[in-house]
């Protein structure tokens, strides 16, 4: 469907300021293209800009200037039903604090996100088992998150975010709320999924997690710069 | 069909509001405390005038409304000679009517000072007995006047007809005169003329006053006083045919001057049902309306509580994809389940109490069908309406203001 040669993330002088008496750069103007598999960290100190660009890139943010091209298409002027059907339908999200629904079943919180994207119910049930079985938690289906530990969980989120089949995969400091070791399991999935061709951008302040990755990008003061272009 | 896309199914709508209510029972039943109050005491107020109005109605049935009396009319002022007359086979003739249960003519006799006693003796110490009065009956006025006998018997046709010395007294006044038995063939004297007592009238529920009375029959009377005509004959109909009897009557009994005759009716049924049951329900409906106000605002506390509380939640929905509208809508359909599920378990209770208290009273239960259905859909209604500005305030979040506190 998607032609090779469209990247999946193009910014085009992409700006975020914040009205105030003093007006807040959050984002200054940005040129960026992500391809398809690439695998992506975006660090930098808190307050740098790294959450507005994020939620920029997922459409939970709109940009005061420039363009944001996603998969070829121009967001910017979508109105906010389109955009959100593109998150539905392109977009997925990893949060440093899960955000599973705690009585609900790991299954249930993963078709969650089947179910706004327009998924019929007799076709999600596969679809949750896939996912789940890619984060290796396919034994956990039946559990309720509060039984999980807290690397399981961020995997339970992952396959949340895999299951619709996404264009591109955001995960906001994904290791943040996890000690050293259970980060790495996850850690190691972002890694099989890279491997599986998937587009991943990871914000995160913690140079373990940005030192996996194939190409790192710098945010301060609301500048963007390339760190590392490797391979 | 893009417009359909956004709109969730029904089934998934529907699971992911059930798994919202569920999550706390406690505070669901408390929520919809408040309703099911409000409905249930609407649906019982309702239901209990109902079945109060029909109870005043029936026991209004019993007598009243099967009573007809017919009398003479009065020309002109009141004193002055009647114009009509009643002829003394009016029971014969009112007995043909379809419709009549009984009929009977009761005639005042005039007997001045004439002295009634049980011994024919003149005591002088004997204490004066109250003025009583002496009554002229057809035989079948016993059962248009709902009379129970205490003792004996009440005459019949044969007596009327050979004009015996009979009567019957009641029971004020047998007990006065000391006759307990009429199978000892007690006696009573008026004047001097001696009857025998054949039975003891303990009770009529149309006309009080005969059990203090000596009734003879008809033909007795006239025999012996001369009685022009009769002065008034009660009719027992049968239930709903009150009405035409009354019309038919004076036609039966004056069928050449109709209108020389006045039939009481008893008064339309149905408006003293719809005036009993509007001084009831007016102010319990009122205080119903009340707590289900009170019910509506407590679901509306509530679910802007329960949106305030999953801010996250409707974060991470948005974030996945939902629409502001699927937000809105799971809200406003959480509300209205609220209110749905008071709406079922204040109809019930309300159906419940209307039927105790019918039943410690005796009564029989008289609630519309619709009245029940009417207060579960009301309940919904009312939740819906308190859903409408949390889930307002649900569909408003930006979720990146709720992510952005959390990092």
């Amino acid at each position: 469907m998607t032609d090779r040669a469209t990247p999946v993330v193009e910014l085009q002088g992409l700006t975020r300021t914040y009205p105030g008496t003093v007006p807040v750069h959050a984002l200054r103007p940005t040129d960026l293209t992500i391809h398809k598999g690439d695998y992506v960290a975006i660090t930098g100190r808190s307050g740098s800009g790294k959450s507005t660009l994020l939620h920029l890139l997922g459409l939970l943010d709109r940009p005061t200037g420039g363009r944001y091209l996603l998969q070829g298409q121009d967001t910017a002027r979508l109105s906010d039903r389109a955009r959100t059907r593109l998150r539905a339908e392109l977009i997925g999200f990893v949060f440093q604090a899960f955000y599973l629904l705690p009585h609900r079943t790991v299954a249930e919180n993963v078709a969650l996100a089947l179910m706004y994207a327009g998924v019929p119910r007799g076709k999600r049930p596969e679809r949750v088992r896939r996912a789940l079985e890619r984060v290796g938690l396919a034994a956990r289906a039946d559990f309720y998150p509060t039984k999980l530990s807290g690397g399981e969980r961020q995997r339970v989120a992952v396959a949340r975010a895999l299951v619709t089949e996404p264009a591109l995969v955001l995960a906001d400091e994904p290791t943040g709320n996890l000690d050293s070791a259970t980060a790495e399991t996850v850690l190691e999935i972002f890694d099989m999924l890279h491997a599986q061709g998937l587009t991943l951008i990871v914000v995160t302040h913690d140079p373990v997690v940005a030192g996996r990755t194939r190409r790192r990008l710098r945010i301060d003061d609301g500048r963007v710069t390339e760190v590392t272009e490797s391979a | 069909m893009r417009f359909l896309r956004r709109i969730p199914l029904p089934a998934d709508l529907a699971a992911e509001v059930a798994a919202g209510l569920l999550v706390r029972p406690g505070r669901l039943a408390l929520t919809a405390a408040g309703t099911v109050l409000g409905i249930a005491a609407l649906v019982a107020t309702l239901g209990l005038a109902a079945t109060a109005g029909n109870h005043i109605v029936t026991r209004f049935d019993e007598l009243a409304a099967t009573e007809v009396v017919v009398q003479p009319a009065h020309a002109g002022e009141p004193g002055e000679e009647p114009a009509g007359v009643l002829p003394w086979d009016a029971q014969t003739r009112l007995e043909r009517l379809n419709g009549v249960r009984a009929a009977g003519t009761l005639t005042k006799i005039e007997t001045g000072d004439l002295p009634i006693r049980s011994v024919a003796l003149e005591d002088p110490l004997a204490a004066a007995l109250p003025q009583t009065p002496v009554l002229a009956a057809s035989p079948g006025l016993r059962h248009a006047v709902r009379g129970e006998l205490a003792a004996g018997r009440w005459f019949d046709r044969g007596h009327d007809a050979r004009r015996s010395r009979v009567a019957v007294i009641g029971q004020g006044l047998a007990r006065r005169l000391n006759i307990a038995q009429p199978a000892l063939r007690p006696a009573v004297f008026i004047g001097d003329e001696a009857f025998t007592v054949i039975g003891i009238l303990k009770s009529a529920a149309r006309e009080a006053t005969l059990t203090d009375s000596i009734i003879l029959p008809d033909g007795t009377a006239r025999d012996l006083y001369g009685l022009d005509h009769p002065e008034k004959v009660y009719i027992d109909t049968a239930i709903g045919a009150a009405r035409l009897i009354a019309r038919q009557a004076p036609t039966a009994l004056a069928p050449h001057a109709p209108d020389s005759l006045v039939a009481q009716m008893p008064p339309e049924p149905a408006l003293v049902r719809a005036r009993v049951s509007g001084d009831v329900q007016a102010m319990l409906v009122l205080l119903g309306g009340l707590s289900l106000i009170v019910g509506g605002f407590g679901i509306a506390n509530t679910t802007l509580v329960s949106v305030m509380e999953r801010r996250g939640e409707i974060a991470l929905r948005r974030s996945l994809g939902a629409q502001r509208r699927q937000i809105a809508v799971q809200f406003l359909v959480e509300s209205a389940a609220i209110g749905l599920l008071g709406g079922i378990v204040g109809a019930s209770l309300g159906v419940v109490v209307t039927v105790a208290v019918a039943a410690v009273q005796s009564w029989t239960p008289v609630l519309a069908a619709w009245l029940p259905l009417a207060g579960i859909g009301f309940g919904a209604l009312i939740g819906l309406l308190a859903g409408a500005y949390p889930a307002l305030r649900a569909a408003r979040l930006e979720p990146i203001d709720v992510l952005r506190g959390e990092g």
